[in-house]
């Protein structure tokens, strides 16, 4: 005789699960990866290990020890942490620093807060800008892309928004647009090529993973305002095809800001925190004392998620 | 045909699993016993007026509807009352029922059994839906309503539309989709009746694409033959819960019902395709509703079957003619995946909500592991009616009910739309439907005050 289960309605379920849609996050890293490894070499590999090791263990033995709860890094949300904190940071950093690193964002920013989906800060955003903080020097260095696969003492070199912090204009008009498409610049390893970012992100589009509008309203602000900072007056600002294809924006709108846990809830709230991140970006790029403000951008939306939250509610049938 | 069209807001799309659409309606064999449950409506359960003993016939009343929102109940079967007493029904609970040993099939006098389609409509509209009324309809989807109750058009209001749900959105059942199939020409009469009972000039046929044959065919049906005037057909998007009454409205019309008011304010009146049929029965050939088509169904059964089945009949037996309980069932269901309600016994009786009998497996109703809330606001895409469900089913465990209502949950139609969705298993519509049952009781004793 067979044992017959009680359950409410609804008795069948989707398949989606918070591991599928980690993994499938994962898996659209790793075009991105793919690249990095190619122009970076063994140093790309070697940081991506270390800090994915640091965040998998962290949340364990948290979990274990001081929340003595049940394990949950087979979600793969610690791996994904790993991933992101590695590619945000370059190639040829201590790897104790990485550790540092993969500590802060899975120990303070996530696991402090209750773990998975109580966060209100972007983990691996909070552990880069940690670092960027606590070693300046390390966190902006950049080795220049291609060398030996296996060299550790690396050659290093400006990124395309340092160059254009320090010399202007004019220090970047011989740059080449298709070298920052397909990655062949300076800067953190995993946030170089435009080109396999928008491949994963469009497969998470597709895969309905996340919304095409909040990567889409990120870099459409950020193209706007600097397009028309540089139709004013084209000596002090570069083009807006300069600043898309620069820094962690692609890496920022298709995997950090569109994160589940730190980001609003309905399409009206993500299209308002993406025009903040958008904004926000580009203030910090033209005139905020960093090169870059993808991060910082990121941040400071997250905190206002809750307000956003509250302001935008889906409209009810029937009212 | 008009255009394939769909409510815009929230939905899903589970696996269709429509195994037995091509299994043709078999009138199931009459069982030694029946076991017909007094309540088999959403509203008061009816009174006996049988006792131990007396003979009756099909279709003899057998126990009377008590209050307004109630039901008559008929004997599905003619033979001897062997008893009233409880029985284990499909909620779950013991509950009484009459209990009558079948002797032959005699019906009683009046009722046309024979197949004839009966076309001319000689009753007027009061005596239609007394008819309705006296012959024990009630709403096959599911939620059995009484129809009458539906088709009393309030003297301030119009209807303007007769909206047949067609939609059949659950997944696994076909048992309308065959109806329509293979009583196109009665059941296109019984929109015919409604039509006239509610006095409006339209009637629509909505039907979900994934029944483009059923749909196809009426459309032929009704634009050749000028009787069926001012009936349309119209397909829908394949979408769940597109048969949902609210949904089924905003898709054919355009029209939102109001929040908390009925779906006459927008001019219409929505009834399920095997209510029709047995309302074409019940007026056009005098017939109680004794009997309708129940889909036996799921993955490892051998043979899903649609089964035309007298009120009573215990389900194990339709489950032995479908092949018998699959080894692997897990999972015993009264109606749909999405909005059945499981059972603990293969015996209980089918009542007229039974649209289908379901054995999920294993593997489909194992439960799942529930992890935190990621805030990825799936719930509130899926969910049709624009609420929070991630916000109401935390506000329901703190059981803070004043809250639940000012987040509306009283719009929630159930429809599990949330949870199906949900990527951390929460139990959002278990939740919700406590929270909802909670604060419902709240508004009411505050009104009562």
């Amino acid at each position: 005789m067979n044992q017959l289960t009680i359950s409410g309605s609804p008795h069948v379920h989707g398949d989606l699960s918070v591991k599928k849609i980690m993994y499938l996050v994962i898996l659209a890293l790793m075009p991105a990866f793919a690249v990095s490894v190619y122009f970076f070499g063994f140093n790309a590999i070697r940081v991506t290990l270390i800090s994915v090791a640091t965040c998998v263990l962290t949340e364990f033995l948290i979990q274990k020890y001081l929340m003595k709860g049940e394990c949950t890094i087979g979600d793969g949300s610690a791996i994904l942490t790993g991933i992101l904190l590695a590619f945000n940071v370059p190639s040829n950093i201590p790897w104790w620093m990485v550790v540092v690193g993969g500590i802060v964002a899975i120990g303070i920013a996530k696991m402090s807060f209750g773990g998975l989906g109580k966060n209100p800060f972007n983990p691996a955003l909070v552990g880069r800008v940690f670092m960027l903080i606590s070693f300046p020097v390390a966190m902006t260095t950049w080795p220049v892309p291609n060398q030996n696969f296996w060299s550790v003492d690396v050659i290093t070199g400006p990124t395309t928004l340092g160059l254009l912090k320090e010399g202007g204009v004019n220090a970047v008009s011989n740059i080449n647009y298709w070298d920052m498409l397909i990655g062949n610049t300076g800067g953190s390893f995993g946030e170089m090529c435009a080109m396999a970012l928008i491949i994963g992100g469009l497969f998470l589009i597709i895969m309905k993973i996340i919304d095409w509008q909040t990567p889409f309203i990120i870099i459409a602000t950020v193209a706007l305002v600097s397009f028309i900072c540089w139709r004013i007056d084209p000596t002090t600002y570069v083009n807006p095809l300069y600043h898309i294809l620069s820094g962690g924006l692609m890496l920022g709108a298709f995997f950090m800001a569109t994160d589940m846990v730190t980001s609003p809830m309905t399409i009206g709230g993500k299209c308002i925190f993406a025009l903040g991140v958008g904004l926000l970006t580009i203030i910090i790029r033209l005139w905020g004392q960093y090169p870059e403000g993808m991060s910082f951008a990121i941040l400071i939306m997250n905190a206002v998620v809750p307000l956003i939250n509250k302001g935008f509610k889906p409209k009810r049938f029937g009212v | 045909m008009n255009p394939i069209k769909t409510f815009p807001k929230g939905g899903v799309h589970p696996e269709e699993n429509k195994l037995s659409s091509d299994q043709p309606i078999i009138t199931f064999e009459i069982p030694k016993q029946v076991i017909i449950p007094l309540g088999q409506c959403l509203g008061a359960p009816a009174e006996p007026i049988v006792a131990k003993g007396d003979k009756v016939k099909v279709g003899q009343l057998i126990a009377t509807a008590k209050g307004f929102i109630s039901a008559n109940v008929h004997s599905s079967v003619s033979g001897t009352v062997n008893k009233i007493d409880e029985v284990m029904d499909h909620t779950g609970y013991r509950k009484p029922a009459i209990f009558i040993d079948v002797e032959g099939d005699e019906w009683l006098e009046g009722i046309d059994t024979s197949n004839t389609l009966v076309k001319d409509i000689t009753l007027t509209s009061e005596e239609i839906i007394e008819r309705i009324k006296q012959h024990g309809i009630v709403g096959l989807g599911g939620a059995t309503f009484p129809t009458y109750v539906k088709l009393m058009i309030p003297k301030d209001k119009k209807a303007e539309y007769v909206i047949i749900n067609a939609a059949e959105c659950e997944p696994y059942l076909t048992c309308d989709n065959r109806l329509l199939l293979e009583k196109p020409y009665e059941f296109l009469v019984g929109v015919k009746v409604i039509m006239k009972a509610v006095n409006a000039p339209k009637g629509v046929v909505g039907i979900e694409v994934n029944k483009m044959d059923a749909a196809k065919m009426l459309d032929e049906i009704v634009k050749k033959d000028k009787y069926f005037e001012g009936i349309e057909i119209q397909p829908l998007k394949t979408k769940y819960p597109q048969g949902g009454e609210k949904q089924l409205i905003k898709s054919v019309t355009g029209r939102e019902v109001p929040s908390g008011k009925l779906p006459i304010e927008t001019g219409c009146v929505v009834v399920n395709v095997a209510s029709t049929f047995a309302i074409y029965e019940a007026v056009q050939k005098n017939k109680p509703l004794v009997y309708r088509v129940v889909t036996v169904t799921g993955k490892s059964v051998k043979k899903p079957s649609n089964f035309l089945t007298r009120i009573g009949t215990p389900a194990n037996m339709l489950i032995e003619a479908a092949g018998g309980l699959p080894e692997d069932t897990a999972n015993l269901i009264n109606g749909g995946p999405m909005m059945g309600k499981s059972v603990s016994v293969t015996t209980f009786p089918t009542i007229k909500g039974t649209s289908g009998i379901l054995m999920l497996n294993e593997k489909d109703a194992q439960p799942r592991k529930v992890s935190n809330c990621i805030r990825c606001g799936k719930c509130m895409q899926a969910c049709p009616m624009g609420l929070e469900p991630y916000l109401l089913n935390r506000l329901a465990r703190q059981n803070n009910f004043e809250e639940t209502e000012k987040h509306n949950i009283m719009d929630c139609i159930e429809c599990g739309s949330c949870e199906f969705t949900c990527p951390a298993n929460i139990p959002l519509a278990d939740y919700i439907r406590y929270g909802k049952n909670k604060t419902g009781q709240l508004i009411r004793s505050r009104n009562q005050k």
